[in-house]
């Protein structure tokens, strides 16, 4: 079997690159694939410490299909907000979304 | 063997499958990289016997919440519009951040003996998914939590209609 060691690194490695996609791009969209890739993180170690640790219980999978509902929730209300956003600013990047000023 | 060989090629194709999705300029390209991503985190699920997960993985982020982002990138674009530099001016920070956060995981996973120590390898069972259906339903397992995913997704589901949809008016300029 693989160790569990090489799902948390992966995991690991997954969740850094979603976390440079989330401070580093300009655009909105692009924002939230960086989230996307760092909940498919957290996914896998979820699964991982599930079936390494309690495979015969449900918890870890409970746990994966709730991260499943709240991630596409927040999909679609962040890419609703983003279209009204553009609506508003003719552009999606956040650079552009000043309405707060200081 | 397989096991260790579909592994590493998964996970090497995921990494710079999410690196294309982090760093291209063309969005598309990018959304596109964030489809292989998931598709290889299907393909971990598999390897992790969560089968039921993997299909709704599929279903759920290949075939919804992937599509969702390549819609949303061709409905915020002006046609022929020139993708340009899609990085913030603070970028070497947020590499710096990104990289030292990586690097403090790997060396925690590295340093945690519960992880390295190889468990007595249980079984799955084979009705592991009418077992997960029965305790998301079960008054003593986790229908409480799953009753308020159900409201959030509601919830969701009108905020974001009422949101996109912006009233009367953006439908009359959107007719022009």
């Amino acid at each position: 079997m693989i160790p569990l060691s090489w799902y948390l690194i992966v995991a690991a490695l997954l969740f850094g690159i979603g976390v440079y996609g989330v401070l580093a791009r300009k655009n909105a969209v692009a924002i939230l694939i960086g989230l996307e890739l760092m909940f498919n993180a957290v996914l896998v170690n979820v699964l991982a410490f599930w079936r390494y640790l309690q495979p015969t219980g449900t918890a870890g999978l409970v746990f994966a299909v709730i991260i499943f509902a709240v991630a596409a929730a927040e999909v679609a209300v962040g890419l609703a907000l983003f279209i009204a956003v553009y609506r508003r600013f003719g552009s999606s990047d956040v650079d552009d979304i000043n309405l707060l000023k200081w | 063997m397989v096991t260790t060989f579909v592994f590493v090629l998964t996970a090497a194709v995921m990494l710079v499958a999410a690196l294309v999705a982090v760093l291209k300029n063309n969005l598309v390209h990018a959304a596109m990289g964030l489809v292989v991503t998931l598709f290889g985190t299907a393909v971990l699920f598999v390897l992790l016997e969560a089968y039921f997960l993997a299909v709704a993985q599929v279903v759920i982020y290949v075939g919804a919440i992937a599509i969702l982002i390549v819609f949303s990138i061709m409905l915020t674009r002006r046609v022929g519009a020139d993708w340009g530099q899609q990085t913030n001016a603070t970028w070497p920070f947020a590499l710096l951040v990104a990289g030292l956060l990586t690097v403090l995981l790997g060396l925690m996973v590295r340093g945690w003996a519960a992880v390295t120590a190889q468990p007595a390898s249980q079984a799955v069972p084979a009705d592991m998914t009418a077992r997960l259906g029965a305790a998301l339903v079960d008054p003593n397992g986790y229908v409480v939590p799953f009753e308020v995913a159900s409201v959030l997704l509601l919830a969701a589901l009108i905020g974001a209609v009422y949101v996109a949809w912006g009233g009367r008016k953006a439908e009359k300029d959107a007719q022009g």
